[in-house]
Parts: C-alpha cells; sequence; structure tokens
C-alpha cells in the first residue's frame, strides 16, 4: 500500500510531541514543588529531584510505555485481533516469571557462594530471566492456541489468560519460600511499579528496547499482510514461519526487557494501539512506530497521574494499577463490540 | 545466494506442470496421482464434486502445499521449496473468501498485491503505481479506491481481490470458487474478467461449481473425483450426459446454448415423483 511520508511524519511528529508534554508533566509536577531555573542552575534540592528522580522516572515509563505498546501492535497483527497483547496474551505473565527465578535464585546464591554469589545478589540477570520467559511463554501460548495446524485467534487469548492465572500461582508460592525481604521487593515489582533504576539498567533496557520494536518497524510492511491471513499472506510473497517467528522473538524480547524494569504493567498494548489506528488508519508502517511513541507518552502521563491521585493520602499505587483499572473495562468493551460486530456480520 | 534463480520469459510451456501429485491431510488422500498441465494463454475450469481435490490441486500449484509424491512445477521451479517472493511474482491466488479483519481501503488492498515487486519497507514506485491503477481501471474500481474494503459488497470485494492479483503481474492466476455467493449479473463478469486475462496471455485456472458457467467461459476443463481426474478436454467432450451423472450422482439432459452454442447441462429434477 501506498505510504506518504508526510503521513508519518506527523505522526511521529505527534508521537513525539506527547512524549515531550508527558515528560514535562512528570518532571514538575509531584509533592515537592521544584523550580527548573533552579534545577539548571544547580541548586539542591531541586537539581537532585529533577536531574536524580523525576526525570529518570519519566523516562523509564516512557521506554517500558513504548515497548509494550509497540509489541501489543505487532501481536494484533499476528492474532488478527485487537485483543491481543503481551499482558492478555500472557507474555508479561512469563516474564515476570521468568525475572522471579532469576531474582530468587539470585538471592539464594548469594547467600551461600562466595564473591561471584555476592555479585549475582547485587545485580541480578533479571532482564535476562524475563526475556527467556516472555519468549518461552509467547511459543506456548501461541502453540497451544493451534487447534488442528491453525492458530485459533480466540483460543490464543484464553490460553494466555489462563496461563497468567497460572503463573501469578507459581510466582505466589516461590513469594513464599523468599525471605520477607526479598518478598516484599518481589511483590512491588510484580505489580508493576515505575521505580527508580541505575542508570546502567535503564540504559541496558532502552537499547534492548529500541532494537527490538525497531525490528518490529522493519517487519511492518509484512504485518499488513499477516493481517490478511497466513495463506494470502504467503500467495503474496511473504515468507510466514519466518517472518511470524521474527515477530514473536522481537515482541517477546520488547516485553520482557517492559517486565524486567517495571514488572507487570497491562493493557498499554491493547488502548494505546486502537486509538492510534482510529488516528492514523491501519497501515502498520505508520501504526506501529506512532503507537510506541504514543505508549511512551501514555505510560508516563499515567505515572503521574498514579503519583498525584493519592498524593492527598500519602501514598502511591503502581502504574499497573492504574492501567489495569483503565484497560479492564476497556477490555470488556472491545470484547462487546467485537462480538456485536460478529453478530451483525453473520446477520 | 539463493538457488532459484529469478524466472523470467520464454516461460517453459506448459507454465504449470503437475505430475503423479499425492497429497494427504491426515489419513484423508485429498490428491491421489493427479497429472495436470496449463499453458499460458488458456482457461482451465477444475470441476468436480465437493472433496474432490480441487482446491487441494490449486494449493499445490501455488506452493501452499507440498507434495507428498510427484512433482509440482510452476514456470519450471519447485513452487513450495522456492522463496515466496519469487512464486508471489509468477502465481497469484485469489481466495475463495477473503479475510478482512484491517479496515484497509480498496487501493490499500490492490496495492498489497505489489508486495513482491517491493523492497522490506513495501514504498511504492512509479510502476507498482502504475499497476494497481491499471488493476482498478481493469475491475472497474476506481470510483471505490478510497473507500474501506469492509463496507463494500460481496460482489465488490471479489472484484478488489481480483484486481489485487492482476496488480501482482504474474503469470498463472488461481481462482478457488470465483463465482461463489454471487448474483447472476455478478458471477458472469467474474467470468468475463477471468476469460479477458486468460485472452491477455495469462494461464488461468478456475475451480468451479457451477457446469454451465465453467462450459460457456472455459477453453479446457478437468474433471477431478477422490483426488483422481477423471475427465479432461473441452466442454463439449468432458460433459456428457454419462459422465456427469457418474461423476455427480446426478442424472442430467445435455443440450446446446442456442445462441452461443455452449454445452448446457441440467440436472433431471422432479423425475422422482412424476
Amino acid at each position: 500500500m501506498d505510504l506518504r511520508p508526510s503521513r508519518l511524519a506527523l505522526a511521529l511528529a505527534l508521537g513525539l510531541l506527547a512524549i515531550g508534554l508527558a515528560v514535562g508533566a512528570s518532571c514538575l509536577l509531584g509533592p515537592q514543588p521544584i523550580s527548573l531555573q533552579a534545577a539548571f542552575d544547580g541548586v539542591e534540592p531541586d537539581r537532585a529531584i529533577l536531574f536524580g528522580l523525576r526525570l529518570p522516572r519519566a523516562l523509564l515509563a516512557a521506554v517500558v510505555g513504548f515497548a509494550l505498546a509497540g509489541a501489543g501492535t505487532a501481536l494484533q497483527a499476528l492474532l488478527r485481533n485487537p485483543l491481543a497483547e503481551p499482558f492478555t496474551l500472557g507474555v508479561s505473565g512469563g516474564a515476570a516469571l521468568g525475572g522471579t527465578i532469576v531474582l530468587l535464585a539470585a538471592a539464594g546464591l548469594s547467600a551461600v557462594s562466595g564473591p561471584a554469589g555476592a555479585l549475582l545478589g547485587a545485580a541480578p540477570p533479571v532482564a535476562a530471566g524475563a526475556v527467556i520467559g516472555a519468549v518461552l511463554s509467547t511459543f506456548l501460548v501461541f502453540g497451544l492456541g493451534r487447534i488442528g495446524g491453525r492458530l485459533v485467534p480466540e483460543a490464543a487469548l484464553l490460553v494466555g489468560i489462563v496461563f497468567n492465572a497460572f503463573v501469578a500461582g507459581v510466582i505466589t508460592l516461590l513469594k513464599m519460600l523468599a525471605p520477607p525481604d526479598q518478598a516484599a521487593r518481589l511483590l512491588y515489582w510484580l505489580m508493576g511499579a515505575i521505580g527508580y533504576e541505575s542508570p546502567t539498567t535503564l540504559v541496558v533496557g532502552a537499547v534492548l528496547v529500541l532494537l527490538s520494536v525497531g525490528t518490529l518497524g522493519l517487519l511492518s510492511a509484512r504485518l499488513n499482510l499477516l493481517t490478511l491471513g497466513d495463506e494470502e499472506a504467503a500467495s503474496l510473497g511473504v515468507d510466514v514461519r519466518r517472518t511470524r517467528a521474527l515477530v514473536f522473538f522481537a515482541a517477546s524480547a520488547a516485553t520482557g526487557a517492559a517486565v524486567a524494569l517495571a514488572g507487570m504493567v497491562g493493557f498499554v498494548g491493547l488502548i494505546v494501539p486502537h486509538l492510534v489506528r482510529r488516528l492514523v488508519g491501519p497501515d502498520h508502517r505508520l501504526l506501529l512506530p506512532a503507537s510506541a511513541l504514543f505508549g511512551a507518552a501514555f505510560l508516563v502521563a499515567a505515572d503521574v497521574l498514579a503519583r498525584l491521585a493519592f498524593l492527598p493520602l500519602g501514598t502511591e499505587p503502581p502504574v499497573g494499577a492504574v492501567t489495569a483499572f483503565l484497560g479492564g473495562p476497556f477490555f470488556l468493551w472491545l470484547l462487546r463490540r467485537q462480538a456485536r460486530e460478529h453478530d451483525e456480520a453473520a446477520a | 545466494m539463493s538457488p532459484h534463480r529469478l524466472p523470467g520469459p520464454p516461460w517453459p510451456d506448459p507454465i504449470v506442470d503437475v505430475r503423479e501429485a499425492r497429497h494427504a491431510y491426515g489419513a484423508r488422500v485429498a490428491v491421489d496421482g493427479v497429472s495436470f498441465r496449463a499453458r499460458e494463454g488458456e482457461f482451465v475450469g477444475l470441476l468436480g464434486p465437493n472433496g474432490a481435490g480441487k482446491s487441494t490441486l490449486i494449493r499445490l500449484v501455488a506452493g501452499l502445499l507440498a507434495p507428498s509424491a510427484g512433482t509440482v512445477r510452476l514456470a519450471g521451479f519447485d513452487p513450495h521449496a522456492a522463496p515466496r517472493k519469487l512464486v508471489a511474482r509468477v502465481c497469484a491466488l485469489v481466495p475463495q473468501e477473503p479475510r478482512l479483519d484491517w479496515p484497509f481501503t480498496v487501493r490499500d488492498v490492490v496495492m498489497m498485491g505489489r508486495s513482491a515487486h517491493q523492497g522490506l519497507l513495501g514504498i511504492a514506485g512509479l510502476d507498482d503505481l502504475g499497476a494497481v491503477e491499471g488493476a482498478l481501471a481493469a475491475c472497474d474500481l476506481r470510483h471505490l479506491a478510497g473507500r474501506r474494503v469492509d463496507a463494500l459488497s460481496g460482489g465488490e470485494r471479489r472484484r478488489v481481490f481480483f484486481a489485487r492479483a492482476l496488480a501482482q503481474e504474474p503469470r498463472v492466476l488461481l481462482l478457488d470458487e470465483p463465482t461463489a455467493f454471487l448474483d447472476l449479473a455478478h458471477q458472469v463478469a467474474a467470468m468475463e474478467m477471468a476469460r479477458l486475462a486468460a485472452r491477455g496471455g495469462l494461464c488461468v485456472v478456475a475451480v468451479l461449481h457451477d457446469l454451465n458457467l465453467a462450459a460457456a467461459a472455459c477453453d479446457r476443463l478437468v474433471a477431478l473425483r477422490g483426488g483422481k481426474v477423471v475427465a479432461e478436454g473441452t466442454p463439449r467432450e468432458v460433459l456428457t450426459e454419462e459422465r456427469v451423472s457418474d461423476v455427480w450422482g446426478v442424472p442430467v439432459w445435455r443440450g446446446e446454448n442456442g445462441a452461443t452454442g455452449a454445452t448446457v447441462v441440467l440436472p433431471n429434477v422432479g423425475t422422482r415423483d412424476r
């Protein structure tokens, strides 16, 4: 199909503008009023709050939102269903399980062995565990979602939801085996909290996310063809199996990185691509990059909301709670609408 | 480098050459030792009762399935082993009921036919735009080019997918029941378009259920039953009263269209209670 560069540029510019606004709001709003002028002049505590806390946190939320919305868009094309996204398909759950196992294994090792264990305990490769967990669960869910050799989207979604429940149970069991301080840390991470990661973690996560979402972007013209069905995509010249495996892998890696950085943040990959599709249309060469950018802006904004809404109570919920609060009803609305359209098409 | 070089004219003759091909879905044998050839410029109709193996045969030709025995050659190469992009430049398949879950426009869908001629990101060049405009015009779709495909009628939608196949600029055009679910006028229009494509030099192979439309439009018919070819030849040769009664299990009367001279077969309905 015909991609107009002006439309791509406009969509990307709008996405970047939205990120800018959200990051700006995230930097300026908080329990402690700060002055930008003072922060840039190096006046404390304004400087420390801006550059040490708020900006890294906003960037973390942006990276996670970028990854989840990009992965969600690609998974929807692959499954030909707008209800698909890393969380509903159980990919986030698999990543969380992988990360949990690594975290707890590292804690256990550091208790028993010498310097290597101590290093592992200090910097557990949670991201590696999360990415591996995400990849394995993607292949599991899409494998079990096949009936008679054909991928049935509804079946894959059900498998994903059941897999999530299963993973939640396993993680609860694992948590009971962990020492109390580890268990509390684990819980907060899993609930989808945008916390304060080290700059190194943030940079490594961002690079992984950019590489994997970039791969999805390169495959976006083929994603358009895959929405027509495997056989048609093949007859139009797509190597379906290879393309699908690449999309699986890249979407899982992006999800794994997002989960390692911020735990289980659901529904970003559901809400954002749906809204962006209304704005830019169904061409994935526009939709995928635009969704990723708006996903970044969305999660930064959701994090600001989480921070401010409960300010009078002196507490803040993890951003995963906010996205679940918005995303749960949205999922049901989409599901109902899809069922209605299906009904009308059948009539 | 791929062992498959981009094929070009002169194309092998016959361009579709299936020999003793066999394919089974699990225990069910769908195509059982079929030999089938089709040449450029001819319109071949594949006939047979449900489950005869017609759709499986065109999927073998398109390389979407692999034969478990025998050989399939499309423009001289094995379409299942060859890179998909190469196959798509030689062969287009119009599916029976194209799926449309995403709100693409008519022009978007027709442009998808150009994918095999484009790079990874599918940036359209002048030849792509030209091929799409030509296909839209040939299928009388210019006035609908900006409309969403999921808002079209069944007949219009079928034309869109036919246009996409033309935009693909193949040498072989495979049609899976191009007239299913269409009213009479649209059925005739679909057959005329297929004929026109064949007159333009394409090798057109269509799975058809309507014997009279097939007899009127096709140059050659191939009748299948139980995964085997039972008859092959001109409509007059294939559609005899005995053979139709035997293959479809229905007694028929055969005659001739007084206006065109085409063979006509009519089922003898109502003989039991008369």
